[in-house]
């Protein structure tokens, strides 16, 4: 069974943003990228189950500047077996990123796609749902718990208040939630390993997918800072001050 | 213009989550609610302040393929699709927008006009204005930005809406829902929340009193979830749940970027962490620096006053 498993290049979450003074987006230039952390998850888990042996090959899929390269190595240096890049410089958004990974779906012909439940720099949460309604397949959205047997994917997802389990027919969208799994470090031999391993390398016309954002940025500014208050000395102070002060309680 | 909502119930009520995608609604036209589930639902749904009519489909479970294939089916009528942005509307509404060839605005905090919306990005680090090109909206809501519908004043009629065919492709296995006294997290007027420097997931019940004293929710970070001393629906913060509630109380929180996502729109703020240059105090009203196990029970021995 092969497995598909998209990767965006993302700001490191470590990185505190700064905005653009000109109000156009966020600072990229010189910042920290990495692999976004629900993607890291979706690889670990399609490295288990090929560890498992109930997978045989892991493609990683990758679409945006010749850099997110980087990442793709990193998921082959994890255990991912081959590499696409889908190269392009333009943002492209999860409507296009579906489009585009349905058309690289119907070319490798995997059973299983599974993609990080959202990506830390536009928090969208949408591209794993889209691509199943795309494909007409079934959604294991949030997933903490995957198994796959007799042809059929039953993921526990978290939900608000607990868990629920779905049923889903292969071929079937798995998206992570944080607890699915703890990823691992690439060690310095499959770093190098990975070095060897293929990418191809295509652009969106090749695939036949026109990119054009549908949401224009009017602007991008910083959230309203909160005013830092006063610090109290007490139990009982604080307990005043919310019954006198602020009248909460 | 007409709007329609997708409803997030329990199976009996409609949650605040859904009053709020409500009221956003408003802000953009009429109102019409999709409940897909059981009646007792649907004539909740008709109560709601702002609700101009209930379409109803009766379903036992809310699965995404069906739901999204249902919401396509009606789309015709409307302008804009909407749902709170809870774990079901993140999981149906993407879905929906695909169906319709439409980009969808995730997790809006702010409606500027009918194309033109507000949202977080980068953990709420940034605000974006997004105008969408797109004929149809499909949006989910921050609840926390929008102060929900009433829940009661509202007449709407009840209509019986189609289910689309089933694609057949999913099918309900089963739900482990934590049964709890205290109020849900996104909706309660106050929530006490833990970090990692409870320490154990024994120690968190510490928690329990204030949080019975004052009626809150429960809630943690996501360094108290990672460490395994919380369950991950308690989990306040970009990745988990956000909430703006009248009082917000951080045990033993620093403060990462992620958490503060998550709970800085609260009206009152308080902070109690022994590490004083701790983030968390940046954003706080009242911070007491110290020892969270000594202070815990002095804070409720004062409630209790």
């Amino acid at each position: 069974m092969k497995l598909l498993v998209p990767v965006k290049r993302v700001v490191d979450y470590n990185v505190k943003v700064r905005v653009k003074p000109d109000g156009t987006g966020v600072e990229t230039a010189n910042v920290k990228m990495s692999m976004n952390p629900f993607d890291e998850i979706a690889v670990e888990e399609a490295v288990r189950l090929k560890e498992k042996g109930i997978a045989t090959e892991i493609v990683a899929v990758s679409i945006g500047p010749s850099q997110a390269q980087e990442q793709i190595r990193t998921a082959l240096a994890m255990g991912a077996d081959r590499g696409i890049l889908v190269e392009t410089a333009d943002t492209v958004e999860p409507i296009a990123v579906a489009k585009l990974l349905k058309a690289i779906v119907e070319k490798e012909g995997p059973q299983v796609v599974i993609l990080g439940k959202q990506a830390i720099d536009d928090d969208m949460n949408a591209t794993g749902q889209m691509l199943a309604a795309l494909l007409g397949w079934g959604q294991g959205t949030f997933a903490s718990k995957v198994e796959i047997a007799d042809g059929a994917a039953n993921v526990t997802r978290e939900v608000d208040g607990g868990l629920e389990t779905v049923r889903l027919k292969l071929p079937a969208i798995v998206t992570t939630d944080l607890r699915l799994n703890e990823p691992r470090y690439a060690s310095l031999p499959n770093i190098m390993k990975a070095r060897k391993k293929p990418i191809e390398t295509i652009k969106p016309a090749d695939l036949g997918v026109d990119t054009t954002p549908r949401l224009k940025v009017i602007k991008v500014e910083e959230p309203p800072k909160r005013q830092a208050g006063v610090k109290v000395a007490s139990a009982a102070e604080l307990v005043s001050k919310l019954r006198n002060e602020a009248k909460v309680i | 213009m007409t709007v329609l909502v997708l409803a997030d119930h329990d199976g009996a009520s409609i949650n605040q989550p859904t009053r709020s995608a409500i009221a956003a609604a408003g802000k953009l036209g009429d109102v019409h609610l999709l409940v897909i589930g059981p009646e007792a639902v649907a004539q909740a749904g008709a109560k709601i302040a702002g609700v101009a009519k209930v379409l109803h489909a009766a379903t036992e479970h809310l699965l995404a393929e069906p739901a999204a294939a249902l919401i396509q089916s009606l789309a015709g009528n409307y302008t804009h699709l909407l749902a709170p942005g809870s774990a079901l509307g993140k999981n149906v509404m993407p879905r929906v927008a695909a169906l319709l060839d439409v980009q969808p605005i995730s997790d809006i905090s702010g409606i500027v006009d009918a194309d033109t919306f507000v949202r977080p990005i980068y953990a709420g680090n940034a605000l974006a204005t997004v105008q969408s090109s797109d004929a149809k909206k499909v949006i989910t809501v921050r609840a926390a930005s929008f102060d929900p519908a009433a829940p009661e004043g509202g007449s709407a009629p009840i209509e019986p809406a189609q289910p689309a065919a089933d694609p057949g492709v999913s099918s309900f296995v089963g739900a482990e829902i934590v049964k709890s006294e205290r109020p849900e997290l996104t909706a309660a007027r106050v929530v006490v929340s833990g970090g990692r420097a409870i320490g154990s997931a024994e120690n968190f019940k510490i928690l329990d009193g204030i949080a019975d004293k004052l009626g809150a929710a429960v809630g943690a970070s996501r360094a108290a979830v990672d460490a395994g001393y919380a369950p991950n629906d308690l989990q306040v913060g970009q990745t988990g749940k956000i909430v703006a509630p009248e009082l917000y109380m951080a045990f033993g929180i620093s403060g990462a970027i992620q958490h503060l996502a998550g709970m800085k729109d609260s009206k009152v703020i308080v902070a109690i962490n022994k590490d004083e240059e701790a983030p968390i105090f940046q954003v706080a009203d009242y911070g007491l620096v110290g020892d969270i196990f000594k202070l815990i029970p002095e804070i409720e021995a004062e409630l209790n006053k």
